[in-house]
């Protein structure tokens, strides 16, 4: 399509497109390294002078940071595991079982996928405070078990599996969680970790439900607990506020530099959620 | 008289493969040249070097005379058939068959949907256009699909698009991919004669690209056998079969490939010159005869319907295949047979070279 | 019996699943259909009907109307950049792949990266990138003699900053999802275009790459559509809103009347017009897939 000078101008062009998309993260890490001296100075550089790793050793040490991101981990592991436990039975009996209401059920799950949570958050508000499940873990989890997505993508995918494969198994007494735990999910596995990239990166990333869900610190997860800490410190921590932003970008940043194939997978899949 | 179409010494690598090594072929007015030759042999790289959507490493491709290697497609003025029709989709059969004399003839602006209300020069170039494509169109009875898109045709109908889109122009040389490969049987035979029909209708250059001999040997007038990456052989139809120019295309060509035998006492037996040379025997043309020369033991049989092939080894363990008759019967596993040929129907290759021997008596 | 033991097996399977989608998904959709006719307060003891008042109120408000009126700024900014600009560079990045694939490849991870980040954090960067004194654009600006600017304290700037976030966040993901749909065009159709007289890449470009993206390029609008009709999280990180509402949207306005100032009632209206508004996109999909853009 593109041919010799032609194909530099479009080098150059795409390049300067792509500093431009890593200027926040370069300014975010540079920042992260420089002393406090060099942050609040009106001759403001764009390299650290004098690099050191302080502003991330106060962010471990002396911010509640390390506690935002356990409970990342806490959280979206939760999240992940109930959506596999509820979500892989289910969407095998609807690819491989016939039995009554599965076409409404089938068909209910596509509904459901265009329901954004945003839809969701002011009943469920209200349903947590009733139940006086709001700020715990439980409030960050629950609501997330339900995902149609995960339904519509691993039935979609299991349907894939021969019935005869199916039925082999059943011939060979297997029971119908059996199947579902030994025979789908592990050859429907592409598929669940797409989702599973999704599912983690999604609530990883999440704002809107944490900042609603929780009002305690101790329970924020990293988006949540980055906000915190920016407001607690009025502006003077701006190193270690930075140094903490990294951290809690690095994850999922170094996740998708030693994956690339399956994060675009499953993020690109996501097209399908709403 | 000047070649509508010749390559001259072209070669074509991709990495470490030779794809087309040092080819020489001319197409000259209204032939019909067919490049046989097996998948993965380079004749659709040929054929795309042709075409200009390849420029080759070396060597030159004239038109008529003029040196167009450095030329691309849209410059050669030569149409093509993609083996996978190409077909615009989104376009109707009309539009598609309209591109080639839109692109050519258009400007951009030209091009827009609406154009032609705007200026009266614009819509009589859009009239004429429209009237060549449906004299194409009437050609290959497309006339009443002309609103359709191709998704909505059989295979037959976008092949008859595709044939449309690819004449409509007046091509310099008229290049075709594995024409009817995608369709069946019936549809092949059908096509066979409508492709030949159109040569003979158009008077263009035609090329032909295909593994498949019976295709090549029906419809063209010259064929040039490909192995490797180069041309093993170019003749009319009749001469590749009776007078193939060395053990590749001898093996090549035929229902059943042709038993090489020797050098050695089993190919000495048939002829005298297989002490020292190949000797090639078309199955169908060795006879099971109690006094024959050779002799040979029958391993296996392949009941075939109108034919019966006999697996048998003979001399320093050479494998041979004889193709009976229908209604001969056949012998039992494990007896020794006789063999006869005749001398007329025996060829002889050079044993180093692969090259053909002429003898007194051949076929030929 | 052994009809009632394979209800109970299918109980089992799909029992938890169905449970989870009424109660989390469908339940909350029906209580938040009928909280948006009433007054309802999160806390109070009890609500009473209030018909269309809460959409009057959205509607009729400067409030309400600004808010609706942001976020179709930020959207008609954002959707048109992030798609034009996805595609150009999903067009350059896929011819580079032929000549150059490692580039391509490490460009391409460069642009997906927005995605992937947590983009509170990064809306934190932002803010660090665009402050007033100690940020890096500012310096910049100042360097080739501009005026500096208050890039997310201006209220006449403020949206526009938002949505350039926007476009820098969502062109990535724009440009995995042409890049997928440019490898499924088949080379054999580019070949055609040159064989039909179509030499220069643009017009090989109007002639097969435009039409055959056409149901990506639609899709590709809608989802970008959607998304920037979900801005929260820049707004929610850097403005809260502001300044002076200057950058308050749908979706911010939501989580504002219903969770800081518990108005559940006017909150649920805000939510079924937002729904609204993203079942009409999805309905406009599919009417134009079935209509249009479908070849097959």
């Amino acid at each position: 399509m593109i041919r010799g000078l032609g194909s530099v101008v479009v080098v150059g062009l795409i390049s300067l497109g792509a500093v431009m998309v890593l200027l926040p993260f370069a300014w975010m890490v540079s920042v992260s390294l420089k002393p406090r001296s060099e942050i609040f100075t009106t001759d403001v550089a764009f390299l650290p002078a004098a690099p050191t790793l302080m502003n991330y050793w106060t962010a471990l040490t002396s911010t509640e940071i390390p506690v935002y991101l356990v409970n990342g981990v806490i959280v979206t592991g939760g999240i992940l595991v109930l959506q596999l436990l509820v979500t892989v039975p289910c969407a095998y009996a609807l690819a491989h079982r016939r039995f009554a209401g599965r076409r409404l059920l089938f068909g209910s799950v596509v509904a459901a996928l265009l329901v954004p949570f945003h839809v969701t958050a002011i009943p469920l508000f209200i349903g947590l405070a009733w139940t006086g499940l709001l700020n715990s873990y439980t409030a960050l989890v629950l609501p997330f078990v339900a995902t149609a997505f995960g339904l519509f993508l691993l039935r979609q995918t299991f349907a894939q599996i021969p019935d005869e494969l199916i039925d082999a198994a059943r011939v060979d007494g297997l029971s119908e969680m059996a199947i579902a735990w030994r025979i789908a999910f592990p050859l429907g596995m592409p598929a669940v970790i797409a989702f599973s990239i999704f599912s983690v990166t999604a609530h990883w990333n999440d704002l809107f439900w944490p900042l609603i869900a929780v009002t305690d610190p101790a329970l924020a997860t990293p988006p949540r607990g980055i906000l915190y800490f920016r407001d607690e410190e009025s502006g003077d921590d701006v190193g270690p506020l930075m140094a903490g932003a990294t951290l809690i970008t690095a994850p999922l940043i170094l996740g998708f530099l030693l994956a690339q194939r399956r994060f675009i997978q499953g993020l690109a899949s996501t097209g399908l959620k709403r | 008289m000047t070649a509508a179409l010749a390559l001259e010494g072209v070669s074509k690598r991709f990495g470490d493969v030779h794809a087309v090594d040092d080819v020489s072929l001319e197409i000259g007015e209204g032939a019909f040249v067919a490049l046989l030759g097996a998948s993965g042999c380079g004749k659709s790289t040929t054929l795309r070097l042709m075409a200009g959507l390849d420029r080759p490493d070396a060597g030159r491709v004239r038109m008529g005379g003029r040196d167009v290697t450095a030329d691309g497609a849209s410059a050669r003025n030569i149409a093509l058939m993609f083996q996978s029709y190409a077909l615009y989709p989104h376009l109707t059969v009309h539009q598609n068959i309209a591109t080639p004399l839109r692109q050519r003839r258009l400007s951009a602006l030209g091009r827009l949907p609406g154009a032609g209300a705007l200026r009266a020069g614009l819509r009589q170039r859009l009239d004429a256009i429209d009237a060549e494509v449906r004299r194409v169109a009437e050609m290959l009875r497309l006339e009443t699909l002309l609103g359709r898109k191709p998704g909505q045709l059989s295979g037959g109908q976008q092949q008859r698009v595709a044939l449309a889109r690819a004449l409509v122009r007046e091509p310099a040389a008229f290049l075709l991919d594995e024409p009817l490969s995608n369709l069946d049987t019936q549809l092949r035979a059908d096509t066979r004669e409508e492709i030949k029909a159109l040569h003979r209708r158009t008077g263009h250059p035609f090329v032909l690209v295909t593994h498949d001999q019976a295709d090549a040997l029906s419809m063209a007038d010259r064929v040039a056998v490909m192995i490797e990456g180069r041309i093993a052989q170019v003749a009319p139809p009749d001469v590749i079969f009776s007078r193939p120019a060395n053990r590749g295309v001898a093996a090549f060509i035929g229902a059943h490939p042709m038993n090489l035998i020797g050098p050695g006492g089993l190919a000495a037996a048939l002829h005298p010159a297989g002490r020292d040379h190949v000797v090639g025997i078309r199955p169908e043309q060795l006879a099971l005869t109690g006094d024959g020369p050779a002799e040979a033991v029958m391993r296996s049989t392949a009941y075939q319907g109108d034919r019966t092939i006999l697996r048998l080894v003979g001399g320093a363990e050479e494998a041979l295949q004889v193709v009976l008759p229908l209604g001969s019967p056949a012998p039992a596993e494990g007896e020794t047979l006789r063999l006869a040929a005749d001398p007329g129907a025996l060829h002889l290759f050079d044993a180093a070279s692969g090259a053909r021997i002429e003898h007194a008596g051949g076929p030929g | 019996m052994r009809v009632l033991r394979e209800a109970f097996t299918t109980l089992s399977l799909v029992g938890p699943a169905a449970l989870a989608v009424v109660l989390f998904i469908f339940l909350p959709v029906g209580v938040v259909f009928a909280l948006a006719f009433t007054d309802y307060q999160i806390g109070a003891p009890q609500a009473a009907w209030v018909g269309i008042e809460n959409f009057a109120e959205l509607f009729g408000s400067k409030l309400g109307r600004n808010a609706l009126l942001n976020t179709l700024v930020y959207a008609a900014i954002v959707i048109p950049a992030s798609v034009g600009l996805g595609l150009l560079v999903a067009i350059g990045l896929f011819g580079l792949a032929e000549r150059l694939p490692r580039v391509s490849a490490v460009l391409r991870a460069v642009y997906f990266l927005p995605v992937a980040a947590t983009l509170v954090a990064m809306a934190v960067a932002w803010q660090m990138l665009l402050h007033p004194s100690l940020g890096l654009v500012n310096t910049w600006v100042e360097a080739a003699g501009l005026t500096p600017q208050n890039w997310l304290t201006d209220r006449g700037l403020v949206l526009y900053t938002l949505a350039l976030i926007g476009v820098w966040q969502s062109v990535g993901y724009n440009m995995v999802l042409f890049l997928a749909g440019l490898a499924a065009i088949p080379t054999a159709l580019y070949d055609a275009a040159r064989v039909d007289g179509a030499e220069g890449g643009w017009s090989r470009f109007w002639l097969v790459t435009w039409p055959m993206l056409g149901p990506t390029t639609l899709f590709v609008l809608i989802v970008s559509a959607v998304n920037a009709f979900r801005v929260f999280e820049t707004v929610a990180t850097i403005t809260r809103g502001g300044p002076a509402f200057a950058s308050d949207t749908i979706v911010y306005a939501l989580y504002r009347e219903g969770f800081i100032y518990f108005k559940a009632g006017y909150a649920s209206a805000i939510t079924v017009v937002f729904f609204l508004a993203l079942l009409a996109l999805t309905a406009l999909q599919i009417l134009l897939i079935e209509r249009r853009v479908h070849y097959r």
